[in-house]
């Protein structure tokens, strides 16, 4: 890590309050000591009594947890949250531009940009969608972008996330949970809405049925109640007022997708499946699942209904193929990126494998197909024999890895044990596209509780934070 | 409602009453192990008290795989009060309401789903030592209070929707169900031999029948007079006032089917129509002339037939020409059998 410390998004260098956390600091001194610590336990019994929780993986107990939430805010500029807004719209366009030339006519590879092997090589590669029209061209409906800041004005992405992105619930329920605990907050300080997400959700579902439905039917799909983010799922269905399905609620007829009710077949539009691509039809992928619909392919190919995100996304949102989105920005909009990546090292490049190896202590290094925070070394948070295990790791098989210089990600003011400490913070906004591409003003602010950390995924001590964007220009 | 929705809430009240009746049942036969009398002829032997649970749950087959030798209390009430490999025990049954219940959380009120859950957690807590240790007529009391509680807290609380309306039914189908094995199983089975009817032991089973369906005190009030098979197949057949009755639950399902099948001529509809005819209309002297059982065993078929078009009407409709995952599904009950899925 560098030796320079990290970016406080309170506190400037000299210690003084930043502009824009100005309102809040004040508020802050004039509360008692213990007040704070009251409404914390307070909100920690809350989430507890709403089983707003998660399962975690890996876990023997298979007990479901809350995820840690924390009663300061993180506090966005304008100007900070254009930068981050546009730059995750932008990024979206492309991925959604790429997805669409994967599966259709590849200019990019006839362009000399990116070999074929880069998506037909990856196990997220869906040959079937060859060809396959789908409403809007649009692939990606919701997109989470990581997002992390350095420096004024330095934004990184982290990476993409275009499967089946989640954790939007924990936004809402924040947001809520906020304005319960502080009501008076929200009235010294504009804090941009958040709640019409579903809205926003439901509104670009319904933008992208297939056009003979006038009234379309959405429903969201889940695997069940034993999945880590069924609350999400159940949530979101509740909130948009659709019904919240399994695969075995559904059945295909004529390529026509129908759901079992009481009263008969229902024809369903959009589905909002949070259930992988391998998962969804024994007929066209893994032919044991239990949790798809059989014929859903077919009926999804006649264009007879719509599933968000589309099949095959997961070619746009791997490690390896994350360092081509700068390009494909470029290629695809003919612009130049809002947000840089970070500098990113492919351990398939013996060049950068051979710098990696020598500089492992000061660098991250992620497996290219993991995710939440598993599989990944953290260099200056390491032991010796940590590292050097991970080391053989990685000369094992180089081709799985990339690496990144270690971020010095900013902190954000976070309450432990009865303290305001610094603790480093990342940002999740979400994306949705439809008929436009947008995203709502906020997002999940991931902070890592432990001090010195760096992983902020729940499964590894992370909490989150509500997200403040501010709208009053001024500040 | 979806179809999954109304059959997870339908089965969860069927496993509550089933449950129910199964405690009832044990209660009684444990009763009954108490009276002075014995069955010496082997061939027999399957009319032993002990014996008469499973026979009457059809379970016999399921329970000698695992418990070869001579019938006990012991093990009758091992595999049917607490054996989690038995799917039919109290504890799975309860086990597979409480999962029913969670999967449908949000289309119970809160009362209700923290009801089903403390119910479970208690039962999680019992072991059989206990049980034997602690009284077991206390244990059947308590299931019974439980069941007695939800139904009261459901009744109390929801609202008078779908989802209402199909856990209602799910009561009121299990229970005319274990009314008519109840009563066929006795009338057929219980005497030692012919000689006795009409003796000490004859009388005692049939007040240990009505006892078991809360009907002794009805009985008495009803025809004050000794208890005959005919008075106890009138009451527990055609007196609809009698709420465990044959005609009061066909009453409640008839009612409750009306409401839902919103399309005209519905097979549900008109088959509990005619099952609710013929117990509106009938007479106890007829019934006796076709002869109890047969009566009985034709209800309990006319009754199958019922659940199977609720199952292709509301529960687990098959639409689609590939039948054969539907045939499994209608099988299951709800939500705990396709977790392996």
């Amino acid at each position: 890590m560098s030796a320079k410390s990290p970016f406080d998004e309170m506190r400037a260098a000299d210690g003084s309050i930043r502009p824009h956390y100005q309102a809040h600091a004040e508020w802050l001194k004039s509360q008692q000591p213990d007040f704070l610590q009251q409404k914390q336990r307070e909100a920690n019994a809350l989430y507890t009594r709403l089983g707003i929780t998660f399962a975690v993986y890996g876990d023997e107990s298979g007990d479901e947890r809350s995820i840690p939430f924390d009663i300061i805010p993180r506090i966005i500029r304008p100007a900070a949250w254009k930068i981050i807004s546009d730059g995750a719209c932008q990024r979206v366009r492309a991925l959604n531009a790429f997805l669409k030339d994967v599966y259709n006519d590849q200019e990019i590879v006839k362009a000399g940009i990116m070999p074929a092997s880069q998506f037909t090589g990856n196990p997220a590669y869906r040959a079937e969608m060859k060809g396959v029209q789908l409403p809007g061209d649009v692939y990606v409906h919701i997109a989470g972008v990581d997002i992390v800041k350095t420096d004024e004005g330095q934004f990184y992405v982290l990476e993409d996330n275009l499967r089946t992105p989640s954790g939007v619930s924990y936004v809402l329920e924040n947001r809520k949970m906020m304005m319960r605990l502080f009501p008076d907050l929200f009235s010294r300080m504009p804090v941009a809405p958040v709640d019409h997400f579903a809205d926003d959700l439901l509104e670009n579902l319904r933008a992208v049925a297939p056009p003979q439905a006038s009234q379309p039917t959405v429903v969201v799909m889940t695997p069940g109640a034993h999945n880590s983010a069924y609350f999400e799922h159940a949530f979101l269905a509740q909130q948009m007022g659709v019904e919240l399905v399994e695969g075995q609620d559904m059945f295909v007829a004529n390529d026509i997708v129908y759901l079992r009710t009481t009263e008969g077949p229902q024809r369903v539009d959009v589905i909002y499946r949070r259930i992988d691509d391998d998962f969804l039809d024994p007929l066209a992928f893994r032919p044991d699942s239990a949790l798809g619909v059989p014929g859903l392919f077919s009926a999804y190919r006649a264009g007879n209904v719509n599933l968000a995100n589309a099949i095959g996304t997961g070619v746009a949102d791997d490690k390896s193929t994350y360092l081509y989105v700068p390009k494909m920005i470029e290629f695809y909009l003919n612009e130049k990126p809002i947000i840089e990546n970070v500098p990113t090292y492919k351990l398939s490049d013996p060049e950068d494998l051979a710098y990696t190896l020598k500089h492992l202590p000061e660098l991250v290094v992620k497996e290219v197909h993991g995710s939440g925070g598993y599989g990944m070394l953290v260099g200056p948070t390491s032991t010796k024999e940590q590292i050097a295990e991970f080391r053989k790791l990685i000369e094992k098989n180089p081709k799985n890895y990339i690496a990144q210089p270690t971020l010095a990600l900013s902190t954000c003011p976070t309450f432990i044990d009865s303290e305001i400490v610094p603790r480093h913070v990342d940002l999740r906004p979400y994306v949705l596209a439809g008929r436009e591409v947008t995203l709502v003003p906020g997002g999940l602010t991931r902070v890592a509780l432990n001090k010195g950390s760096l992983v902020v995924n729940s499964s590894q001590g992370g909490g989150t934070k509500d997200t403040w964007v501010l709208e009053d220009q001024s500040c | 409602m979806l179809s999954r929705q109304a059959n997870n809430l339908y089965w969860m009240s069927r496993q509550i009453e089933r449950a129910e009746n199964t405690a009832r049942l044990l209660d009684i036969t444990y009763r009954m192990s108490l009276l002075p009398y014995r069955v010496t002829d082997e061939e027999r032997a399957w009319a032993e008290p002990w014996a008469l649970p499973l026979v009457i749950n059809g379970l016999a087959k399921e329970y000698y795989a695992d418990n070869p030798g001579p019938v006990t209390s012991d093990k009758v009430l091992r595999f049917m009060v607490l054996d989690n490999t038995n799917p039919s025990s109290i504890y799975s049954l309860m086990r597979a309401a409480r999962e029913n219940g969670r999967s449908m959380r949000g289309l119970l009120t809160t009362e209700m789903y923290e009801d089903l859950n403390a119910m479970w957690l208690e039962l999680r807590s019992r072991s059989l030592t206990a049980l034997s240790n602690g009284g077991i007529n206390e244990f059947f009391e308590w299931i019974k209070t439980q069941s007695h509680q939800f139904r009261g807290v459901t009744v109390g609380t929801m609202l008078r929707d779908e989802a209402y309306q199909f856990i209602r039914l799910g009561t009121f189908m299990e229970r005319a169900d274990n009314t008519v094995r109840l009563l066929d199983v006795k009338y057929h089975t219980l005497l030692p031999s012919a000689d006795e009817v009409g003796g000490a032991v004859d009388y005692y089973q049939w007040s240990a029948l009505l006892r078991s369906v809360s009907a002794l005190s009805a009985y008495r009030r009803i025809y004050r007079d000794v208890i005959t098979p005919k008075r106890v197949a009138e009451l527990l057949l055609l007196h609809e006032d009698m709420p465990r009755s044959l005609h009061a639950c066909m009453n409640e399902i008839y009612e409750i089917l009306g409401d839902l099948c919103k399309k005209e001529s519905m097979e549900p509809e008109r088959l509990a129509g005619e099952l609710h005819a013929q117990l509106h209309y009938g007479r106890v002297d007829q019934i006796m002339e076709v002869g109890l059982h047969e009566y009985l065993m034709e209800f309990l078929e006319k009754l199958h037939t019922l659940g199977a078009e609720l199952n292709q009407n509301f529960l687990v409709p098959v639409f689609e020409p590939e039948t054969k995952s539907s045939q499994t599904q209608s099988q299951s009950q709800g939500a705990t059998q396709k977790q392996s899925a």
